[in-house]
């Protein structure tokens, strides 16, 4: 045994000795940019040789290790609270790097291919376990020349803590004070109703396979899993499809004041063609870094991010990039950035 | 029927059933095999095995890293626990009734039922939180944490196997107890030893949780134990929760190189095993 | 040679190899403390603020910060019983098929190809079991069962897939390599002279091995059998994607339910709260007394039946 476990061990640190290639920075925390982030650091190492190691572990993971000083910079779906940030002594910014959107992904092959449309009362409706069948009067109004079957209405949603289960029901919270009061917002909530699915896939899969259900998932996932989702009637009474530039939308419309801290919820936002349920994602850094080679790897690889090519990446891969006027107060605010007391 | 009649009717029926029993213990193997060769085979090829990984878009690239990653981190945590686990199996064979191996024994079973996240934090705040960063050789310490109360289990069932008269021959030719224990007793049930020893690297080196806060991963290949590392189980899940339907192909392909890894290490060691041991089993 | 090491030198090594030994056992005991305490002081929060009634409350809502694990409690037990009434029959039908009637060219191979189910991941057979194996219960298997057995409350309800049997069966498969290859190489242990005694006795080979063999390896199979209940309760992955995650005590086995494992791995990497992640940790401590309490009672039980039957077993 043991033999197999030396040959293993010579053969994985191997001859010669070279030179591990390791990582300049570290950083951990949201699962849903995890993809844009490794494509941005892998641009970025190509570009200028730093070597950023990116990890998901979760959101909440992002924000305790960042707490805890064990990795360079964190990342979140959901912003820290003021007591996180008091636990960090206000050493942290929040600079927001792409937006998300959550869409409502459905199973009802009766439907064909119209497209459901929901507004904010029928979807809490839906969550608080109000709405049981698909025929439904509070459906019936918002589809009008839809067969809608008259069979059992079934919920789906994230067992695990989630971003994304953060932006849905911020939402929900702000369009129907029933679920504000009754439920709330948080990560991971006690749902009225449903069944708990692990991960984006859980959901999917749990959708895929029964008929009759409806449940949440990222834009992203349901975009490259081809999945069908449901028109969402926003602020302004508008019918709108998640898209990435409905979402951009969202985010333009939230008029950021010169002195934001960048935590702002964007759900529900204003405007004729935002959608409803969107989001910005976080990248958590320390304003003043007492490593000051960090401090700069980190502030020129922020730079670089919020400048239009990476922000182009990030339309290629189907995240919605951040509307022209928050990307430049991102850059503004990457000026107060310290290393040791000392500008970068 | 006459009760002899009877007897073997029963005896026959009986063994029909463990025959049922056999195919129904290997068909999840059979089925779960051809759902990893189906989704996942298709995407091995040599760069598979020797590069890493490149960003979501691009196709191409390879889990080499976590291949290592997992080497590394396993190779590591068996070199930890095995030593503890097989000493404290064979102290608890030895000496049975000492205080000692009562209360081995019994942390042993409990310790077999933590979930493997709760020892991943608990390495967490021994390790990550004091150095202030992530590292392989946290998540070794958390997976030989969880291999020790298998480890113990087995090898203390497989020594006390061996029967009396075989140790007190031993004694009675003049051999110090040191050496009848060893090269005696140890020996005569090395091979249950290194079962239970292959099942517990086994099982450690599929586990995901106790690495999510420990080796953290990471996307570059590193070979330095205090560093980040990456590791197939965690690739496995990084892919498999991913939103493109590319990396969900490369999720099932990395687990089925991870079973292949654990199959070679199997197959190593029944060798060597074998060569030593000869004719047993 | 023996004989040639002087007295002295013999003690010294006798006394080296115990010492060595000791610290190995030591450290097991040692490791445990530590990780309790680190437990306790994780959960501190959590002890003051519900301190008993966390394990009798069936309310999980993070938001307004109540936490009780009663559902949770019930979950592991069940799956993990579940998991044991599959397991153990195939497990043992197996091992005593393997050591005492196989062709001996089969033997290895068959041996080899189920301990293999050990290797592969918790992550694996999750993905394997909403693909494969979901599908397949919710379609014939489930279906199958209330029709036969439905009179009875376990076998009633709605069929989502997702359940508590469902997580009871994938629990069944990941332990039964554990049970079947320890149980295997205890029963190859036993001497040839029980088996050979039991024929010339006249028994029949089914005889000779359930009542001479079997018994002979009575603990053995019994501490096989802890290992995989080991296993079973603090799985966590698999169960986590097959058991549908509600909080909820059902009386049937088609409804969804939660294992203290599965809430841990669902929360605690988004836990945002400091009591949210207390309450988990406080779960992760409860989940260690209900293992120190089956494990006694399983304990219990070997004493109970190593004592209470001859060692013979019951005879021809």
């Amino acid at each position: 045994m043991k033999h197999a476990v030396v040959v293993g061990l010579a053969l994985a640190v191997g001859p010669g000795g070279e030179v591990a290639a390791q990582a300049n920075l570290n950083g951990a925390g949201a699962t849903f940019p995890n993809p844009i982030y490794q494509k941005w650091f892998d641009s970025y190492a190509k570009k200028t040789g730093v070597k950023i190691n990116y990890q998901s572990i979760g959101s909440g993971g992002g924000i305790r290790q960042f707490t805890q000083g064990t990795v360079d910079f964190g990342a979140t779906d959901g912003p820290m609270t003021d007591e996180q940030i008091a636990a960090v002594k206000g050493n942290v910014a929040h600079l927001p790097t792409v937006l998300g959107a959550v869409v409502l992904t459905y199973n009802l092959p009766a439907l064909g291919a119209t497209k459901l449309k929901l507004d904010g009362t029928a979807i809490a409706d839906i969550f608080l376990g109000k709405i049981t069948k698909w025929n439904d009067q509070r459906i019936a109004a918002l589809n009008p020349g839809v067969k809608l079957p008259a069979t059992d209405l079934l919920v789906v949603h994230r067992s695990d803590g989630s971003g994304t289960t953060y932006v849905f029901v911020d939402y929900l919270a702000k369009v129907s004070p029933e679920w504000r009061t009754k439920v709330g917002v948080s990560t991971a909530v006690k749902w009225p109703t449903g069944l708990g699915g692990k991960g984006n896939e859980g959901v999917t899969q749990q959708i895929k396979q029964l008929e009759g259900t409806i449940g949440y998932v990222e834009l992203v996932y349901a975009e490259a899993n081809k999945l069908r989702y449901a028109s969402v009637k926003n602020a302004a009474g508008k019918l709108v499809d998640p898209t990435l530039a409905s979402v951009t939308a969202a985010a333009s419309s939230a008029k950021l004041p010169k002195t934001t801290d960048f935590r702002v919820s964007i759900t529900n936002a204003p405007g004729e063609n935002s959608y409803p349920i969107a989001s910005f994602t976080w990248l958590l850094v320390k304003v003043d870094n007492p490593d000051a080679g960090k401090a700069k790897q980190i502030r020129d690889f922020l730079v670089w991010m919020v400048d239009a090519e990476a922000q182009k990446i990030a339309d290629d891969l189907g995240y919605a990039p951040l509307p022209a006027d928050v990307a430049s107060l991102v850059k503004d605010r990457l000026k107060v950035l310290k290393a040791a007391g000392k500008a970068v | 029927m006459n009760r002899l009649g009877w007897r073997r009717w029963k005896s026959r029926v009986m063994v029909g059933l463990m025959m049922v029993a056999v195919v129904v213990a290997v068909a999840p193997l059979v089925m779960i095999l051809a759902t990893l060769v189906a989704r996942g085979a298709g995407s091995l090829n040599l760069a598979f095995f020797t590069q890493i990984p490149v960003p979501a878009g691009e196709t191409g690239g390879g889990v080499a890293h976590a291949i290592v990653g997992t080497l590394l981190i396993v190779g590591t945590a068996a070199l930890l626990g095995l030593p503890i686990g097989i000493g404290a199996g064979i102290y608890c064979a030895e000496y049975p009734t000492a205080r000692l191996a009562v209360v081995a024994r019994f942390v042993a079973d409990v310790m077999n039922g933590t979930p493997s996240i709760v020892v991943g934090v608990f390495a967490w705040t021994l390790i990550v939180d004091v150095q202030k960063h992530f590292s392989g050789l946290a998540g070794s310490a958390a997976l030989a944490m969880l291999m020790v109360p298998m480890v113990l289990r087995t090898t203390e069932e497989m020594v006390r196997l061996v029967p009396h008269s075989l140790r007190e021959a031993a004694l009675a030719l003049g051999y110090p107890r040191w050496r009848t224990s060893l090269s005696v007793v140890v020996r005569t049930c090395l091979p249950g030893i290194v079962t239970g020893s292959l099942l517990a690297i086994a099982r450690i080196a599929g586990e995901t949780a106790p690495l999510l806060f420990t080796a953290l991963g990471s996307q570059f290949m590193s070979r330095d134990l205090d560093q980040p590392m990456a590791a197939l189980p965690l690739t496995v899940f990084t892919y498999a929760t991913g939103p493109y339907d590319d990396w969900h192909r490369i999720a099932w392909a990395t687990a089925l190189v991870l079973i292949l890894v654990v199959l070679v290490l199997s197959l190593l060691a029944r060798l060597a095993t074998r060569q030593r041991f000869g004719s047993r089993g | 040679m023996p004989g040639e090491v002087p007295l002295r030198g013999r003690n010294l090594g006798d006394l080296a190899f115990k010492t060595l030994l000791t610290i190995a056992a030591i450290a097991i005991p040692a490791l445990l403390a530590f990780l309790v305490w680190e437990l306790y002081l994780g959960s501190k929060l959590a002890i003051e603020r519900y301190g008993l009634g966390f394990i009798s409350g069936t309310n999980w809502d993070p938001v307004a910060e109540e936490f009780g694990a009663l559902p949770l409690i019930f979950g592991t037990l069940t799956s993990a019983a579940i998991a044991l009434v599959i397991a153990v029959p195939l497990s043992l039908g197996v091992a005593i098929y393997l050591t005492e009637f196989a062709p001996k060219w089969i033997r290895q191979p068959i041996a080899f190809v189920i301990e293999l189910l050990a290797a592969i991941p918790s992550v694996v057979y999750g993905l394997w079991g909403i693909f494969v194996l979901i599908p397949l219960l919710r379609t014939a298997v489930f279906p199958f069962l209330r029709d036969t057995l439905g009179f009875l409350p376990l076998f009633q309800g709605p069929i989502y897939g997702n359940s508590m049997l469902a997580a009871g069966i994938i629990l069944a498969i990941m332990v039964m390599p554990y049970i079947m290859s320890v149980s295997r190489e205890v029963l190859l242990a036993v001497p040839t002279s029980q088996r050979e005694a039991a024929l010339g006795l006249g028994a029949t080979r089914w005889e000779a091995a359930w009542t001479a063999v079997v018994p002979y390896a009575r603990s053995g199979i019994l501490g096989a059998i802890i290992l995989g209940l080991g296993r079973a309760l603090g799985e966590t992955m698999a169960v986590t994607m097959l058991i549908g995650n509600r909080h909820e005590i059902a009386a049937s086995l088609f409804a969804p339910g939660y294992t203290m494992a599965a809430v841990i791995a669902n929360e605690f990497t988004e836990a945002a709260t400091d009591i949210h992640f207390s309450a988990l940790t406080y779960v992760a401590f409860t989940l260690f007394f209900v293992t120190v309490l089956v494990n006694a009672a399983a304990r219990l039980l070997i004493w109970r039946v190593s004592r209470g039957r001859p060692s013979g077993g019951q005879g021809v």
